[in-house]
Formats: structure tokens, sequence, C-alpha cells
């Protein structure tokens, strides 16, 4: 625990429930990816940890990083700014794709018991 | 006691972390199909993205930064691609 030695506690304080607060947010969002029964459903779980989980770390990690350099150090940002432009993009391209395959999966099925029903 | 109090909780989180990484690992795994693997792998970057951070607060190091930082550039780029190739069947067309 050397490199924390000369943080003070109103920092500290701040860091520790910032960092706790976004695991468990990730954690939670993880567990939701896990239970949740159909993917429509599976693809809210894990924004819960890409967005205010993600947030809150990031967030700590800026007040511990000025802490310790004494100086002010915000390039988190960077990381934040880009998980938050990127997550929908990716998400949207991800449930077109998924809505895509099931409506051409209903459709080939339909088109298989017309055939079996005029045989 | 600052310093116990910030291992401690870092520790936690790391924990939490590394919790949230075996579900997304095991949803990733089990499927059932391939775009709940393509949704499993995305929040396993992401996870592992955070905690690659935590790794560096707890060291005190901006090192583990570059790394949160091309981890999530990666991570982005072969969700995208994988989306694509679920879509067409082909990544560039």
């Amino acid at each position: 625990m050397s490199p924390f030695a000369d943080v003070p506690l109103w920092v500290a304080v701040p860091v520790a429930a910032l960092v706790l607060l976004g695991a468990a947010l990730v954690l939670t969002g993880a567990l939701g990816l896990l239970r949740f029964g159909t993917f429509y459903q599976r693809a809210h779980a894990p924004t819960l940890g890409t967005t205010f989980g993600m947030a809150s770390i990031l967030l700590a990690s800026m007040l511990l990083f000025t802490a310790l350099q004494s100086r002010l150090v915000l390039h988190e940002i960077l990381i934040g700014v880009f998980v938050t432009l990127t997550t929908p993009v990716t998400l949207m391209l991800l449930v077109q794709a998924a809505s895509w395959r099931d409506r051409s999966e209903a459709e080939t099925a339909q088109r298989r018991n017309k055939k079996a029903a005029d045989a | 006691m600052s310093g116990m109090l910030l291992h401690g909780s870092l520790i936690a989180a790391q924990v939490m972390l590394a919790l949230a990484m075996a579900c997304a690992a095991w949803r990733m795994l089990v499927g059932p199909r391939a775009q709940d693997r393509v949704l499993a792998t995305d929040a396993l970057y992401v996870d592992a993205m955070l905690l690659m951070l935590t790794f560096g607060m707890r060291t005190g190091s901006t090192l583990y930064f570059e790394a949160a930082m091309v981890i999530a550039l990666v991570g982005f780029v072969s969700t995208v691609a994988l989306a694509k190739f679920l879509m067409r069947g082909e990544v560039i067309e």
C-alpha cells in the first residue's frame, strides 16, 4: 500500500465509494446478462455497466491520480467519451442483425410449413 | 488509514469485476445463439477494460490507462465486425 501513503482521507473515501459503486453496477449488469430470458432483454443488462459503472470508475480514477500526482489528471475522459459514443452504435448494429436473423428464420419456417401443407 | 481503505476497496472492486467477467464468459460459452455470444463478448471487453483501470489505480501508475484505451478500441471494432458478419455473412462487402 505504498503508493497511497500520502493520499488524504477526504480523497480516499469518495474514491473508494465510487470504485465500489461502479464495480457493483457492472456486476449487476453481468448478472442480468446471465439471468434474463430472451436476447432482447439481455441486450439491456450490460449497458448498466457501460454507462454508469464505467463513469463512476473513471471518475474515481481521475480523482485518485489527481491526488497522487498533485496536478489535474483528466485523460480518463477519453475512454469515457469513446465508450459512450460506441456502445449505442454496437448495440444498435447487433440488435438489428438479431432481428433480421429472427425474421428470416420465421419466413423460412413459414415457407416450409406451407410446402408441407400443400404436399 | 486511507491507504488501507483504498487498498481494500480496490481489491473488492476487482473481485466484483472478475465475477462480472465470469458471468459474461459463461454467457459467451453457453449461447444459446450467435448474437448472445457476441453481446457477451462485448460485455467481457468492457469489464476487462474496467479491470485494467482498477489495476492501474492499485499500482498507482498511469501505464494501465493505455492498455484500457486499446482494449476499448479493439472491443468496439470486433463487436461491429461480428455484428456485420451476423447480418450479411461477410465482414467487408
